[in-house]
């Protein structure tokens, strides 16, 4: 166990290994957001209170849903690299943060757009759920911020480390704060007692927009993850055997 | 047409959509050319370190 982990940390492993990932994880992942989005779109019925902009779910969710694991995605990666001094989960965290952004991003213009027919308004700034999600987006353009700032990888990766492990305090509270505060958002749908409250046509299609985007995740931060490793790597000797190699490594 | 009009809230479905797919896409597109970017300098200056040998 230890021995494959080691070696699945190794930069030049994981270099190569990622290059074989992105298409298993990119091409399984499209096909099943293609198959979600048709169904989401097309086949799914209208919704009896929310009529057709509930099918606005099949990208909020899985967006709402990727821009806490992308964070917890950084801040194991910072706990790891802080405890084991291990590059590569620095690099982790590191690639996971644009990724996260992206979707935090998103999760807040869907859910904004949705919000507009729903409940009369763009925004509502006393609700938790928007506040804390808001949060996790600035919270993602610190750590960028604190990232570039710093022209030492070894310090920025520790200070960044820091700062993803501080904000985990607020993916908990965006996770939870329909249950603990009164909110506008609805709650859980998908995880509560007694199973999902959606019909299977509506909950399928759901299934697999969330599966397709955690695949289409996988691609992205592998490929970003290659990028870091080759930035962070780029006066190693298997760097430069590589480029220099006839196949490169591109 | 039905489906275009979403019963009355097709702009905001079609937009989410549209918006989504275009994030995923340039986050894509973003990656690959920082990539290209990268392994390109680092190329030059192995290459450059190279010659003067």
């Amino acid at each position: 166990m230890w021995k494959w982990f080691h070696k699945l940390a190794s930069p030049p492993h994981f270099y190569r290994l990622a290059a074989t990932l992105i298409p298993w994880l990119a091409v399984p992942g499209l096909m099943l957001i293609a198959y979600g989005a048709y169904a989401g779109l097309f086949v799914a019925p209208e919704d009896y209170q929310q009529g057709d902009a509930f099918r606005i779910i099949y990208v909020h969710v899985p967006s709402a849903y990727l821009s806490m694991m992308a964070y917890m995605f950084m801040a194991f990666g910072g706990a790891i690299g802080l405890i084991w001094r291990m590059k590569l989960a620095h690099a982790v965290g590191a690639a996971a943060a644009p990724i996260g952004a992206a979707f935090t991003f998103l999760a807040l213009v869907t859910g904004s757009i949705w919000g507009r027919p729903m409940w009369g308004t763009w925004w509502e700034w006393g609700d938790p759920r928007l506040t804390s999600e808001l949060i996790l987006l600035f919270l993602y353009f610190g750590y960028m911020a604190l990232r570039s700032s710093i022209d030492d990888t070894a310090k920025a990766d520790k200070a960044s480390a820091v700062l993803a492990l501080v904000g985990v305090v607020n993916v908990v509270i965006v996770h939870y704060s329909v249950e603990w505060w009164s909110s506008l958002h609805q709650g859980q749908t998908l995880f509560k007692e007694g199973g999902p409250a959606m019909d299977a046509s509506m909950l399928y299609p759901l299934l697999a927009m969330i599966l397709g985007f955690t695949l289409v995740f996988g691609a992205l931060l592998a490929r970003r993850i290659r990028t870091e490793v080759l930035y962070r790597e780029r006066r190693t000797r298997w760097v430069r055997e590589m480029i220099l190699s006839p196949e490169g490594g591109k | 047409m039905d489906a275009m009009a979403m019963g009355n809230y097709g702009m905001y479905v079609w937009s989410c959509f549209g918006i989504t797919l275009a994030v995923i896409l340039i986050s894509d597109v973003r990656a690959r050319l920082r990539h290209k970017q990268v392994y390109r300098e680092i190329e030059v200056r192995i290459k450059a370190l190279e010659e003067r040998k």
